[in-house]
């Protein structure tokens, strides 16, 4: 048994209003520069769509992530997953030319707009208009696609159609996705997953990549960094991108100077929603490459074993033997992620089928899936309103009662198939049971305080679903009440013990992001 | 010989190779953020295929084949006693060495025309460019004109070479050889000069420490079975900056 720590988060997707200021906060603080435009190491996109880089999921277009060959037991088995676009052999085969690398295009071509224009064209029969340019080549382009191009279902034929989740859906279910009517969608916030089994890290061939032992971040180190680009093609997520300005590659580095400060990254500080959960977990280093090796049925839920109880005595105990401090301990027992997790089964892992054990998990949203539209009879409200009044004239209505209980999930807007695609590689069953947990929470909050659903009809819910009242009131609390110091537990950075703290920080002072200072395009003289 | 002859082919060896490694060493140790070659794929994927791929292969062989005739004289000589080996030798030799110039003129047009590449040029890129393409050009016509190069190459060269590194140059018989090849040693040693202050450098940091190196890499702040015994010292390593 190898104890460590991770850091570790829970997005909670039925909260998250898709109002990208994650996105705006991260960009404002680390990739506001030249080269890093198009980057957006936190990103937001609509689902059903093809997300960013257009079809990231689609493995068979950017080779990402890790593949089983054998279908073997995987037991102890070391080995027997590879690299599908990179590794020792690909990667140092196409050191001159990586066939698998995302070009500029698959993103979009970073812009801006000619402002000046509006205010310095010379008088004349037309408006002004302040036209795109490039900021790469600084000439007029024709803007094709930009960050959340497909944002809210916009160009559903193009993007959300295009779907890679949809692969296995019939025909049928399709359709009646798309169904105007039907029509629902859901925001999924993207940023690294900080994995246990990182393709970046496994990619790079000079060992630029790496996974800090105390909390599990993966950086990159840009002075080793030579610009091979493997870590692109390599991370199925697509969370790292290449700095065509600087010649290196950079990827989400969760806000390390701030976590060791004891706060929030940017992005969960200011979420809206109030969506996002932090914390660290203790897991067994060990079983890593057994885990990632698991044949596809087991692997979700072997994925999210291997996270270990951190009040068992006898893991605290290893723990301890192997290091971690007594505050990160602590720390993981309060950690809202253990809970969301392991306690509750509420959350799962985004496409654990890549293998890269990532380290984000998320709680399905229930509403988008349960709400269905109903005839409501609005002639009494209308008489009541008098006819200078507006009223939705239409008598639809957007149901989302609990008379049903849980036979509407099956009947979803959205077809389970699509849901289990994203968060638990194909099994229909584990999302069913995240959904229904939702459900019994809902009932059981509404029975508790409006009251017009019955004690035994919650409690019903709660037992079906596995949950208990106490249970309930406690996710009932993480998810609507909770404070910063509830979502965030953030262990001790333990500074006074970091080199870094004896490091001269003078010549950072003053700087963004990265900080760079010189001409970086160049190549020596 | 002229004085010209004795600078170009006693001095200028050592002038290059001195400038080569020093130069080498203090910019990966001073400036190691750029030791690296920017990387235009990312940009421009279709074109830059046609031509990278063939010019780091055919540069790969023409470098190598280069290097055996130096090293291993006598071996080439062997190879080569019989015509058959010896027209196989040129020939692959050669072929590769037409692949290189392609793949330079390609690379040289996609540098100059394309308009996003454009962003990312220096003048020291495309200088590095035409040095590279003059001394393959003149590679080119010295297999076609002078044959057959791998055996003077061995037979001449190399004892030459060989005496610039024993330290004790000896450079009577590449002063007799015609202009074309004097010019390509010189252009080779050229080479070696401005190889610092290039993008060239990115051939040292070729990364085969890959091959051996475990897939995953963790890095550890501070030694984590130390870091719980109060009668060690957790790090015993200072920063570099401080
Ligand atoms: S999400 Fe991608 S970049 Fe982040 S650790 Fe995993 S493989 Fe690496
Ligand atoms: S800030 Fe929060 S709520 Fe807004 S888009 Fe980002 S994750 Fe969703």
């Amino acid at each position: 048994m190898d104890i460590r720590s991770q850091i570790s988060m829970v997005f909670h997707l039925d909260k998250c209003i898709g109002c990208h200021t994650c996105s705006v906060a991260c960009k404002n603080i680390w990739t506001d520069r030249k080269g890093a435009e198009y980057q957006w190491w936190n990103n937001v996109e609509t689902k059903p769509g093809t997300g960013y880089p257009g079809k990231w999921e689609d493995q068979d277009i950017y080779k990402g992530g890790w593949e089983k060959k054998s279908n073997g037991a995987g037991n102890g088995e070391s080995g027997d997953i590879k690299l599908k676009g990179a590794g020792k052999r690909k990667g140092l085969g196409n050191i001159f030319h990586n066939p698998n690398l995302p070009v500029i295009d698959d993103y979009y071509e970073p812009f801006t707009y000619k402002y000046l224009d509006l205010i310095e064209s010379p008088a004349g029969d037309d408006q002004p208009t302040a036209r795109p340019v490039s900021l790469i080549t600084g000439k007029h382009i024709d803007i094709k696609m930009g960050p959340n191009w497909d944002d809210d279902l916009g160009g559903s034929p193009d993007y959300a159609r295009n779907d890679p989740n949809l692969k296995n859906l019939t025909p049928a279910e399709r359709e009646a996705m798309f169904q105007l009517e039907k029509m629902a969608f859901f925001y999924l916030p993207r940023i690294c997953n900080h994995c246990l089994n990182p393709g970046c890290v496994a990619s790079c061939p000079s060992g630029a990549l790496y996974k800090r032992g105390e909390d599990g971040i993966v950086l990159v180190n840009q002075e080793v960094c030579r610009g091979w680009r493997m870590c692109v093609t390599a991370c199925p997520y697509k969370k790292t991108y290449y700095n065509w300005h600087t010649g290196k590659s950079e990827k989400c580095i969760l806000c390390f100077p701030r976590i060791e400060a004891g706060l929030a990254p940017a992005c969960m500080h200011s979420c809206v929603g109030r969506i996002r959960y932090l914390g660290v977990v203790l897991y067994d280093a060990d079983k890593i490459q057994d885990v990632a090796s698991a044949p596809e049925d087991e692997l979700v839920n072997r994925h999210m074993d291997i996270m270990l109880d951190p009040n068992d005595p006898e893991v605290i105990e290893a723990a301890k033997q192997n290091g971690v401090a007594d505050s990160t301990i602590r720390s993981a027992q309060a950690s809202p992620i253990y809970k969301f997790v392991k306690e509750w089964g509420m959350a799962l892992p985004l496409h654990s089928e890549f293998r890269t054990l990532p380290m984000l998990f998320y709680v399905p949203p229930l509403l988008p899936v349960m709400a269905s539209l109903s005839r409501a009879n609005n002639a009494e409200q209308a008489e009541k309103l008098g006819a200078k009044t507006k009223f939705w004239s239409d008598d639809w209505l957007y149901d989302t009662s609990t008379e049903e209980l849980f036979g509407t999930i099956d009947q979803a807007r959205f077809p389970l198939q699509y849901m289990a695609n994203l968060f638990s590689a194909g099994d229909t069953d584990m999302v069913r049971e995240r959904l229904m947990k939702l459900m019994a929470v809902r009932i059981h909050r509404r029975h508790v305080t409006v009251g017009d659903v019955s004690k035994e009809k919650a409690d019903g819910a709660l037992h079906e679903a596995g949950l208990t009242a106490e249970m309930a009131d406690a996710i009932y609390y993480l998810t609507a009440l909770a404070k910063f110091d509830d979502r965030f537990v953030i262990p001790a950075a333990h500074r006074e013990q970091a080199i870094e703290m004896m490091e001269f920080t003078g010549d950072k002072k003053g700087n963004t992001g990265f900080g760079f200072k010189e001409g970086t395009a160049q190549r020596g003289l | 010989m002229t004085s010209l002859d004795y600078f170009l082919f006693t001095a200028f060896p050592y002038v290059a190779i001195s400038v080569f490694v020093i130069g080498s060493i203090y910019r990966y140790t001073r400036k190691g953020y750029k030791v690296s070659s920017l990387s235009a794929q990312f940009l421009e994927g279709k074109q830059g295929f046609w031509g990278t791929v063939p010019f780091h292969f055919g540069m790969l062989v023409v470098f190598l084949g280069h290097l055996l005739a130096f090293l291993f004289p006598a071996g080439v000589l062997a190879w080569n006693s019989n015509p058959m080996r010896l027209i196989a030798h040129e020939g692959i030799g050669f072929t590769f060495a037409v692949a290189l110039l392609v793949g330079l003129i390609i690379l040289m047009i996609r540098r100059l025309t394309h308009p996003r590449l454009k962003a990312v040029n220096t003048r020291m890129d495309l200088f590095v460019e035409l040095v590279l393409l003059a001394q393959v050009i003149l590679g080119c016509w010295i297999a076609l004109g002078y044959r057959w190069g791998s055996s003077w190459f061995a037979a001449d060269l190399s004892p030459y070479l060989w005496s610039i590194l024993k330290l004790n140059p000896q450079p009577e018989a590449v002063v007799a050889m015609p202009l074309v090849i004097k010019a390509h040693i010189v252009g080779a040693f050229s080479i070696f000069l401005i190889f610092p202050f290039t993008r060239l450098i990115h051939i040292l940091v070729a990364p085969f420490h890959y091959i051996w190196r475990p897939y995953q890499v963790v890095i550890w702040n501070w030694n984590k079975k130390d870091i719980r015994d109060s009668t060690t010292p957790w790090s015993k390593a200072r920063p570099r900056n401080n």
